[in-house]
């Protein structure tokens, strides 16, 4: 028996995501004694185990195979299942990113393990080992238990630390009947394009600062204007309200909330954004809680350590201005 | 095409849930319920879907006779027919679900099974993919955009993913979960909501399809989250940039 973490990588680097999944790993681990191997799958997944082999793993599997470019669903869960059997897997996890939650499922099935999505805790006692998910968008913390001999969890990073090397290097070896599981699975399904929301700033889920705007904004325009300064001066991420999403004010992926990202920031800055619950579900376990909002009354300021009540066109780019000034 | 389609009876999102003194469960009283809204994206992309390249929308549900409510409102919106698995909320798991829907498709044979990417009361995000992968059918999540190609055998499905938005093209039988960018779902006419009161829902049990009923996941305890205690409201700009300096301290 052991405990396998499925790492995410691109081209060879290790998603951040994947060290907080290490950090939930690391507390089974000391519940119940087994060792944690890894596993990384797709291109450039050699050197990523490179990097996954000085955090102090059993050892580190590999699938570096063109059939799992692009974490295309079918072949990755038959990889991770393989992987799963080759290192006697009784745990597996990954992080709960769009990655996790479309190919850990498909393990599951195939390893007929149960599978609970989106721990945000590990609970010990001894080495029986239950998990905390939260479910209605947050108002409900649940306790699981799984009862199968493979036992699946998806892992949300903003409630784990990411954990760090360890040193030592762990063998790394390419699991043969993982790459030939992808293989087989693959070809009804193709990869066509990817538009990227991108830009160069830190990532949503990683920032120490987060600054969001919502529909208050009322177009695509003010919210470049409003917001960009704001999350220049602290160095932000961006996100954004489902309904500043909709309105087409923001890209997708900036959506902050029970369907979109969770965010546990040192610092979360809520412009024009009145609070509802799906809103506060991927925002409200963040530090420091600062809301802008022109209606004294918005469900926002009860969460808030700090709430500004005026309009955002004002004094937004005043507060922008001032912690530029002060930050210097 | 033939298009399956489920519907999940949920508690209504917009108000608040309350939990059993004893935290075996939430307290039902008061709680109304509605469709899940992922579930009404997948039943307004099936439809239009019909309505584009002809065929029929069949929608499941599991759940218990309360169900048949939810059920109704779907087809009201457009579905042909509607068949209900009874099962009990309480005695439920992902794998269940997706075990009994893969039973279903294997028996109405869909070109497309259009689900939501989660069920808002329990957040699970993992039916459409366990069945998918019980079907050996490519998957493609979180849909915010869905064109046929190849002539009705196959899709190009834009998803929203971290970063951004991916298309992948996935061959027929496939399974889709909607995003809630997908579309914005109908109203249902009067007449139609009279026509679906009528509409008969075939009833099947779990033991008629064939599944096994253990559940591999467990819920057993349910608890409030901590709450958070509500600040302070600033006077002006320069008091609360004074405030996260010599208070809060991060400037
Ligand atoms: C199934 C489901 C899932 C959902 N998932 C999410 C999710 O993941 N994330 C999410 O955010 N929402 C989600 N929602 C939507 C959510 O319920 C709310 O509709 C949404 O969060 C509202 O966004 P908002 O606060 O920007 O808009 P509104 O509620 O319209 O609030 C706008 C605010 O701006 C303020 N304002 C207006 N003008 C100004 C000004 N000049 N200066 C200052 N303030 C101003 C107003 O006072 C108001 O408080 C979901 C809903 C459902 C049903
Ligand atoms: N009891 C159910 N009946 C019908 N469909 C369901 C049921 N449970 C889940 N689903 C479908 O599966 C999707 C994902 O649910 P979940 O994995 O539970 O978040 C939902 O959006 C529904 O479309």
């Amino acid at each position: 028996m052991s405990i396998l973490v499925v790492a995410e990588q691109s081209n060879g680097s290790v998603k951040k995501a994947t060290y907080a999944a290490l950090t939930a790993a690391r507390e089974i681990a000391t519940a119940t004694g087994l060792p944690i191997h890894f596993f990384a799958f797709g291109p450039g997944a050699a050197n990523a185990g490179a990097e996954l082999a000085t955090y102090g793993g059993a050892s580190v599997l590999v699938a570096d195979d063109a059939s799992l470019q692009n974490a295309l669903a079918a072949p990755a869960g038959a990889a991770i299942a393989a992987a799963a059997k080759d290192s006697g897997a009784s745990w597996v996890l990954m992080a709960s990113t769009t990655t996790g939650k479309d190919v850990l499922p498909r393990a599951a099935a195939r390893l007929g393990g149960g599978l609970a999505s989106d721990i945000v805790e590990v609970r010990a006692s001894g080495a029986h080992v239950a998990f905390v998910r939260p479910m209605f968008a947050g108002n409900v913390l649940a306790t699981v238990e799984i009862d199968t001999p493979v036992k699946l969890v998806t892992v949300r990073t903003s409630d784990f630390a990411t954990a760090g090397p360890t040193g030592g290097a762990s063998p790394v070896t390419t699991s043969a009947s993982a790459v030939d599981a992808a293989k087989a699975a693959a070809g009804k399904a193709r990869f066509v394009s990817f538009d990227s929301s991108g830009g160069d700033r830190p990532e949503l889920t990683e920032a120490d600062v987060v600054v969001s705007g919502g529909r208050g904004l009322k177009s695509a325009e003010n919210f470049k204007s409003i917001m960009e300064p704001l999350a220049d001066a602290f160095r932000a991420a961006i996100g954004a309200s489902r309904a500043a999403v909709d309105s087409g004010y923001a890209p997708n992926d900036y959506q902050v909330g029970q369907t979109g990202k969770v965010v546990a920031p040192n610092l979360y800055i809520a412009v024009a954004i009145s609070g509802a619950i799906q809103h506060l579900a991927g925002m409200k376990n963040s530090k420091i809680i600062v809301s802008i909002n022109k209606d004294a009354d918005a469900p926002i300021f009860q969460i808030s350590d700090y709430g500004l009540v005026a309009d955002a066109f004002k004094a937004v780019p005043e507060f922008a201005a001032a912690v530029k000034a002060a930050k210097g | 095409m033939k298009i399956l389609v489920t519907t999940k009876r949920v508690t209504d999102p917009g108000t608040k849930i309350k939990l059993k003194a004893d935290g075996s469960g939430i307290a039902a009283d008061g709680v109304e319920f509605k469709p899940n809204p992922f579930c009404e994206n997948a039943i307004e992309a099936a439809i239009s879907l019909r309505d584009q390249h002809g065929g029929e929308v069949i929608v499941v549900s599991i759940g218990p006779d309360e169900a048949d409510q939810t059920i109704r409102s779907a087809v009201a919106m457009g579905c042909n027919r509607a068949i209900r698995i009874d099962g009990n909320d309480g005695g439920l798991d992902g794998d269940l679900v997706a075990r009994a829907l893969a039973k279903l498709a294997e028996s109405e044979q869909p070109d497309v099974f259009i689900l939501g990417k989660q069920a808002v009361d329990g957040d699970s995000n993992q039916v459409g993919q366990l069945m998918a992968e019980y079907l050996g059918w490519p998957q493609a999540t979180f849909a915010s955009a869905i064109t046929v190609t190849n002539g009705g055998k196959s899709a190009q499905v834009a998803r929203e993913v971290d970063g951004g938005i991916e298309t992948v093209e996935v061959d027929f039988p496939a399974v889709i979960t909607a995003d809630l960018r997908l579309n914005e779902p109908r109203f249902a006419s009067l007449p139609n909501i009279m026509k679906a009161k009528r509409t008969a829902i075939e009833v099947k049990t779990l033991a008629d399809l064939g599944v096994e009923t253990t559940l591999k996941v467990r819920t057993t305890r349910f608890e409030a989250p901590p709450g958070r205690q509500a600040g302070k409201k600033v006077a002006d700009v320069a008091d609360l940039v004074q405030k996260l300096r010599n208070e809060a301290k991060v400037l």
